[in-house]
């Protein structure tokens, strides 16, 4: 990586933080119910919603009720985003006359959004009417975001409460997440967006005279050129702050119309790492311990800069293949170069390799640039990043709660080399706690693992792989190694619209959010009923660098011994074709 | 669990109106206010006929404009309804056929070749992209001259005031819009 590539990547993660760590104490604020600056003025709207829903914000929950709840509205929200679809050509704001989808597709996308996966195996402008992506996807872009920071509130108050029962309120916590975090910088986000050149319009399409016509497949004339058009600034806002990445567009953030210039992708890409920075620096805000945010800061920048460095590093080298056949990817006063199979200009090598990781990271999975066509360890990073398990900032939330579930085994771990008893922030972590902990990160690589063996074994999963040799692998690992951390992204020469990929994408998607979400509340439940014990002589302290040293090597151990194996089948073994010039 | 369907239902619906109707119906009328030009696509007129989008790439064929980088769209190159990028591998023959050929084409009838630059020979992420590295818009300059009849310094400067930097020296890359660069190509006398 050039020099001037590490001045720019410190200089976004100082930004990123800059605005990030504020925004903490504001979530840390709606999280204790509490309502300071704009959150006053939004009260009426909150109150509002409770009265229609016929709900009681201030009626305590039991972790069991909390997790019923939640199950119950993620339920609903399948049900009605898989009706919505299934009848989309039916159902008005249906401009291009769209059909409704097939019912693997539908099933596929009603989970995908509502466990805040947003793996997509359509093209959005060919496929979803305007009403299901305003009605169906955005709204579950936002509730689906809102559910992550509820339980992560959850979690903290499982740590924060003694000898307790109750958890506080769902139903409260996921509007106060939606109406008072995401909605408010949605907003502002959209009209920055639109100011760039977002579209946001009801207009279907607009049509232009070609400046010279071309010619289509089958060889008549075209001269016309029929522009996509539509409310996309609105849903790309919530996309890219509620960690969705759904995108309106086929190719994502790497259509002009959804990210046309660089203050528009430096704005989308804050915004992927924004709530879970955020997150991290509200955990020690409620737990009155600012130090135990930095640590979790601390660990995740430990794992994210080295792999966006060798992700970084490999698309601005480029494809030595090119070289050879002559083309020129030298970086120069006139060209950014580097490989740009699959890059837009405007972006380049370095901010589309950088975006690859901070989605990946976050469990965002908006694209700028097709991971398909990276260099081979260029697509290793975003690959590794989603199968640590989301934990390097993570998920809306649920990257918080699922790097504390790495933080238990941790001190679990350290408890065995000395023989005490582990705790972690004042509560005794035993049996339950690390069963649960060690269900809720062995869930993912399951699904992973199985899916992708499942479907490079089967003849119907091998059918839908685009390229041959062993970035065929990779297409596969990737797209499970995505759905099952609920990340999103994919190689998208893999043709997973097909009923076999859309049903156990669908089931490893569930496995992911509901096998991780399900244990972090027990775990919340199981603290909160705890007392609170002071930090003694032999209590690991949990700030410092022994323990960030400690938590890094469990994530990247847990992620190494497990997958390790299909990473030098697929990318390690591609990277040595491609470099020594050897048949694939 | 059934007792919490019906409370489950009735905050999706009213979220659903909130964040499915109102939020876009805002943005779209505050963006109608504030930004109407670019709400609604950046479109460009020419002798009051719309001849495309300042953001949207266009296929060029002939030497007489500058060509934009290939594509791989639909039906047809630049096809706006559907958005797509090539997503072929690293080591894929399809793609390494594909940049032999756009390498050859570019050299062909050269005495001297160049290596191409990059953006020229490989198809972008949408599809649609509307730009070419300054390198790829001078590389095609004594082309574009020699068709029109021009002086290729003259159409070099043209390029040149084009280049867009990169916004405020660190984001970005900096470019050249084609369509904007072959239209005020039309206006050179």
């Amino acid at each position: 990586m050039s020099l001037e590539s590490s001045w720019r990547l410190l200089l976004f993660l100082a930004v990123l933080v800059g605005v990030g760590w504020p925004l903490g104490k504001h979530l840390a604020s709606i999280g204790e119910g509490k309502n300071p600056g704009l959150a006053r003025w939004l009260a009426p709207l909150e109150r509002a919603i409770y009265r229609f829903g016929g709900v009681d914000p201030a009626r305590e929950m039991t972790w069991k009720q909390y997790a019923l709840a939640l199950l119950a509205f993620q339920l609903v929200g399948v049900v009605v985003l898989y009706a919505l679809q299934r009848l989309q050509g039916v159902l008005p704001q249906n401009p291009a006359g769209l059909a409704g989808t097939t019912p693997d597709l539908a099933f596929n996308t009603a989970i995908s959004f509502v466990t805040n996966t947003n793996w997509q195996s359509y093209g959005g402008e060919t496929t979803m009417s305007h009403l299901v992506q305003a009605i169906g996807l955005g709204v579950q872009n936002f509730v689906s975001a809102a559910t992550g920071i509820a339980v992560f509130f959850a979690l903290a108050r499982g740590f924060q409460r003694a000898s307790s029962s109750t958890l506080g309120n769902f139903w409260a916590d996921m509007v106060r997440s939606t109406v008072h975090v995401l909605l408010p910088l949605s907003v502002v986000l959209a009209l920055a967006l639109v100011s760039q050149g977002v579209v946001q319009t009801l207009e279907p399409a607009a049509t232009v005279q070609l400046l010279e016509p071309t010619t289509d497949s089958a060889g008549a004339a075209v001269t016309e050129q029929t522009l996509a058009l539509g409310p996309a600034a609105s849903q790309i806002a919530i996309k890219q702050l509620g960690t969705n990445g759904g995108g309106f567009f086929n190719v994502n953030s790497a259509h002009p119309f959804e990210n046309p210039t660089p203050l528009s992708n430096v704005l989308e890409l804050l915004a992927i790492l924004l709530l879970p920075v955020a997150c991290c620096a509200a955990f020690g805000r409620m737990l009155l311990d600012g130090r135990q945010s930095r640590a979790l800061l601390a660990t995740m920048l430990l794992i994210f800069v080295p792999l966006s460095v060798l992700a970084i590093g490999a698309e601005e080298r480029g494809n030595p293949r090119f070289d050879a056949l002559g083309a020129d990817q030298t970086a120069s006063a006139l060209q950014s170069g580097g490989n740009l199979e699959g890059k837009e200009v405007r972006f380049g090598a370095f901010e589309s390799a950088l975006w690859s990781t901070a989605t990946t990271a976050a469990s965002n999975g908006s694209v700028n640039s097709m991971h398909d066509s990276f260099t081979p360890l260029g697509g290793l990073a975003p690959m590794v990043l989603m199968q640590l398990g989301e934990v390097v900032f993570g998920g809306v939330g649920s990257g918080l709660y699922g790097l504390v579930l790495f933080a238990l085994i941790a001190v679990f771990l350290a408890g065995l080399m000395v023989g005490r008893t582990p705790e972690y922030l004042g509560k005794k972590i035993e049996r339950f706690e690390v069963q649960m902990a060690s269900l809720g990160i062995l869930a993912p690589c399951f699904a992973v693992l199985v899916g992708t063996a499942l479907a490079v074994s089967t003849a119907v999963g091998r059918a839908s792989i685009q390229d041959p040799g062993v970035h065929g692998f990779s297409e596969v690992l990737y797209a499970f190694s995505s759905a099952g951390n609920n990340n999103g992204s994919a190689f998208a020469g893999l043709n997973a619209n097909v009923p076999f990929y859309n049903a156990a994408l669908g089931l490893a998607m569930l496995i992911a959010r509901y096998l991780v979400a399900l244990p972090v509340i027990a775990i919340a439940g199981s603290l909160a009923a705890k007392k609170s014990i002071p930090p003694s002589a032999g209590t690991l302290p949990t700030h410092g660098a022994l323990f960030v040293g400690l938590l890094v090597g469990v994530v990247l151990l847990v992620g190494a011994l497990t997958f390790l194996p299909s990473l030098a089948i697929g990318p390690i073994v591609e990277h040595l074709q491609m470099t020594s010039g050897g048949g694939l | 669990m059934l007792t919490m369907l019906l409370p489950a239902l009735r905050l999706l619906i009213a979220l659903s109106l909130l964040t499915g109707v109102l939020y876009p119906a805002f943005v779209l009328v505050a963006a109608r206010l504030a930004f109407p030009d670019q709400a609604n696509g950046s479109l460009i007129e020419r002798d009051g006929l719309v001849v495309g989008s300042r953001l949207i790439g266009q296929p060029f064929a002939s030497p007489r404009w500058f060509s934009s980088r290939p594509s791989a769209t639909g039906a047809h190159p630049y096809d706006a309804r559907a958005s797509s990028g090539s997503n072929l591998g690293p080591t894929s023959p399809a793609l390494l056929d594909a940049v032999r050929q756009r390498v050859d084409g570019w050299r062909a009838g050269s005495t001297a070749p160049r290596a191409v630059p990059i953006d020229l020979v490989t198809s972008s992420a949408s599809g649609l992209d509307p730009h070419l590295s300054p390198a790829a818009a001078m590389f095609q300059v004594e082309r574009v001259a020699a068709a029109r009849g021009l002086d290729p310094a003259r159409v070099r400067v043209l390029v040149g005031r084009h280049v867009e930097p990169r916004t405020f020296g660190v984001l970005g890359e900096q470019r050249v819009n084609v369509l904007e660069l072959n239209l005020a190509l039309d206006a050179l006398r």
